[in-house]
């Protein structure tokens, strides 16, 4: 069965706060993990499993699906999240991130059997390759679903990442769309103080790749992009979509420390109700 | 049982031309079979399947974690990518990207390692590879082939695509060698082959080592020393079968082989017999050293690789 999709902005902010509610919660009872970027990544995740994406949830296997391939695999709180409310698992099954024996693996496993994980990923910069080679198999065999990739900005700093922009781009993979949570920030501090990334769309753009650039925390504007992204031009397509760390917490928005950091237990309600308050 | 006048050059070979025959065979009677491309195709053997099936050889260039990847992406899809380079690039620059992209993801990827051991010669230290069994026997999941001649690495690779599951490594060097071994001999991956079988003293040997093992051999029995020689083609899961026997019978082991002397083939049947049958052990291989340039021959010879260095740890048993 085909997911439950809409194009209607209003109500993908609203699904956006619940998942953005879910990460909260699930970081919370982990007491471990990566707060900041599942934060940010929200929107553009519901963007993409409410309406971009081709999928569905009940046959997470199925060979017509887009793919999603998250190569940081540290802000896996929102995908996992994303996942349970798009229905390809329970929702309390969110409570067990990071536990022995949980399927929800601090880092996205395959191993351990979560329905809708396309590649078990965490070390940086490996994603891209991946997805280059899913979508040679899909030029190979015609078929014309597409693979979208994930990458955090301080990724983008790994060689290998390179390596597979040349190669997308000599291969002509139009099938390919490669996200970039452009939110300037990583672990010791900004992108540009700890290794400068810009002029990034020049990069990209010089590696033979159409750059798309959007606001990655506004609704209308993804749809728009996500869309445009689909085009074919015989090109990999990049979106540098600008994001705030924290999204959606008045109290940690834009704050780098919120990096690999979860909430108290004493923190979470009003942390839930900021979310409420904000959409 | 084979005696020692069985075993004779039929013509010198490299591994790596047979690695390519057998990639163009499993090629040829699998459309899944993908070979990828780091641009020095030709000297890791693939060039027989490029040319052959020019849609199913993609091209990379000389970027090697991307490759292994790209590999990955390709098996998830259920393809069999097949990625050939230097076992050096392979296994150590890439590494990172086989333990995660491809043995966490335990998928079906089959990475050849080309340029194994100082028998590479002049291209000296760089491109010498000689850490490569140690670093992916240690990969969860990796099975790792070490071919002795080129009629087996044919058959090795056709196995290591056709009836391996999960990844695969397998090495093989650029100098011609002995052919030594026959089609019929055949190669079941995880079950070594016993070439001598000889009560006295065993050495057990991979790659171009086990024909320097049977040289070895035959000046030992013109000595009274009864060798068994085993050819441990498959260093993971090792044959422990045959190393427990082995210890039992015989009470005493040589290893051999053109790698770093720990964490390849001698610390591998060293981490059986001392578990199982503790028996002295002589492990023969590179001595905690990079290669250099040089001969083949020459090299095999300074760093103690050679039959007469083998016979030598033979002797001691006395
Ligand atoms: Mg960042």
């Amino acid at each position: 069965m085909p997911a439950t999709k809409t194009a209607d902005p209003q109500q993908l902010r609203h699904i956006a706060a619940e998942i953005r509610k879910s990460v909260v919660t699930s970081l919370a009872e982990a007491g471990s993990g990566h707060l900041g970027g599942s934060l940010g990544l929200s929107d553009i995740f519901t963007a993409l499993y409410f309406s971009a994406l081709s999928h569905q949830p009940d046959n997470p296997t199925w060979p017509g699906r887009d793919r999603l391939i998250l190569s940081i695999g540290h802000v896996a709180p929102v995908l996992y999240a994303t996942l349970a409310h798009a229905g390809y698992f329970p929702v309390e099954e969110l409570t067990t991130l990071r536990k022995l024996g949980s399927r929800l693996q601090g880092h996205p496993g395959r191993d351990h059997g979560l329905p809708g994980i396309e590649l078990s990923a965490g070390s940086l910069g490996q994603g891209l390759s991946v997805a280059v080679g899913m979508a040679l198999a899909a030029k190979l065999d015609n078929k014309s679903h597409r693979i979208y990739t994930i990458h955090g900005d301080g990724e983008l700093q790994e060689g290998s990442i390179w390596e597979s922009a040349m190669a997308a781009s000599h291969h002509n993979l139009d099938n390919l769309i490669a996200i970039v949570d452009r939110n300037g920030v990583q672990i010791d501090g900004f992108t540009e103080d700890v290794m400068k990334l810009e002029p990034l769309g020049a990069k990209w753009e010089s590696f033979g790749w159409r750059v798309l650039h959007c606001d990655g925390n506004n609704m209308e504007h993804l749809l728009e992009t996500l869309s445009r992204a689909s085009e074919s031009i015989n090109k990999p397509t990049v979106i540098i979509a600008k994001t705030v760390m924290g999204k959606g917490i008045r109290d940690i928005e834009g704050d780098y420390r919120w990096h690999g950091k979860v909430p108290t237990k004493e923190q979470v309600p009003g942390f839930l109700e900021q979310i409420d308050s904000g959409q | 049982m084979q005696q020692l006048s069985d075993y004779r050059n039929r013509g010198s070979k490299p591994t790596k031309t047979g690695f390519g025959e057998g990639l163009l065979e499993a090629g040829t009677r699998d459309h899944r079979v993908i070979c990828l491309g780091a641009d020095i195709t030709t000297s890791v053997g693939c060039n027989f399947f490029a040319e052959a099936f020019p849609k199913r050889f993609i091209s990379l260039g000389i970027a090697e974690q991307n490759c292994i990847g790209v590999a990955a992406g390709l098996a998830l899809e259920g393809k069999i990518p097949v990625f050939s380079t230097y076992g050096v690039f392979a296994a150590l620059r890439a590494a990172d990207q086989i333990r995660v992209s491809v043995c966490y993801n335990d998928l079906h990827v089959v990475i050849g390692g080309a340029h194994a051991g100082v028998s590479v010669g002049p291209d000296g230290a760089t491109h010498q590879a000689l850490e490569d069994i140690a670093m992916m026997r240690v990969l969860p999941g990796m099975t790792v082939l070490s071919p002795c001649d080129a009629t087996q690495a044919k058959l090795a690779t056709v196995a290591a695509i056709e009836q391996c599951r999960g990844p695969v490594y397998i090495r093989f060097g650029r100098e011609a060698m002995p052919d030594f071994t026959t089609t019929e001999m055949g190669v079941e991956p995880g079950k070594s082959q016993l070439l001598l079988a000889g009560k006295d003293l065993t050495i057990i040997a991979t790659g171009h080592l086990v024909w320097e093992a049977l040289e070895a051999a035959k000046i030992l029995e013109q000595e009274g020393i009864g060798a068994r020689v085993i050819n441990m083609h498959t260093i993971k899961p090792v044959d422990a079968d045959a190393i427990i026997l082995a210890a039992k019978e015989t009470g005493y082991i040589i290893t051999a082989e053109e790698h770093q002397v720990t964490g390849g083939l001698g610390s591998a049947v060293a981490e059986v017999v001392v578990q199982n049958f503790p028996v002295p052990m002589k492990m023969i291989g590179m001595p905690d050293h990079f290669g250099e340039s040089g001969e083949p021959r020459q090299l095999m010879k300074k760093y103690g690789l050679t039959a007469e260095c083998i016979a030598e740890a033979g002797r001691r048993k006395k």
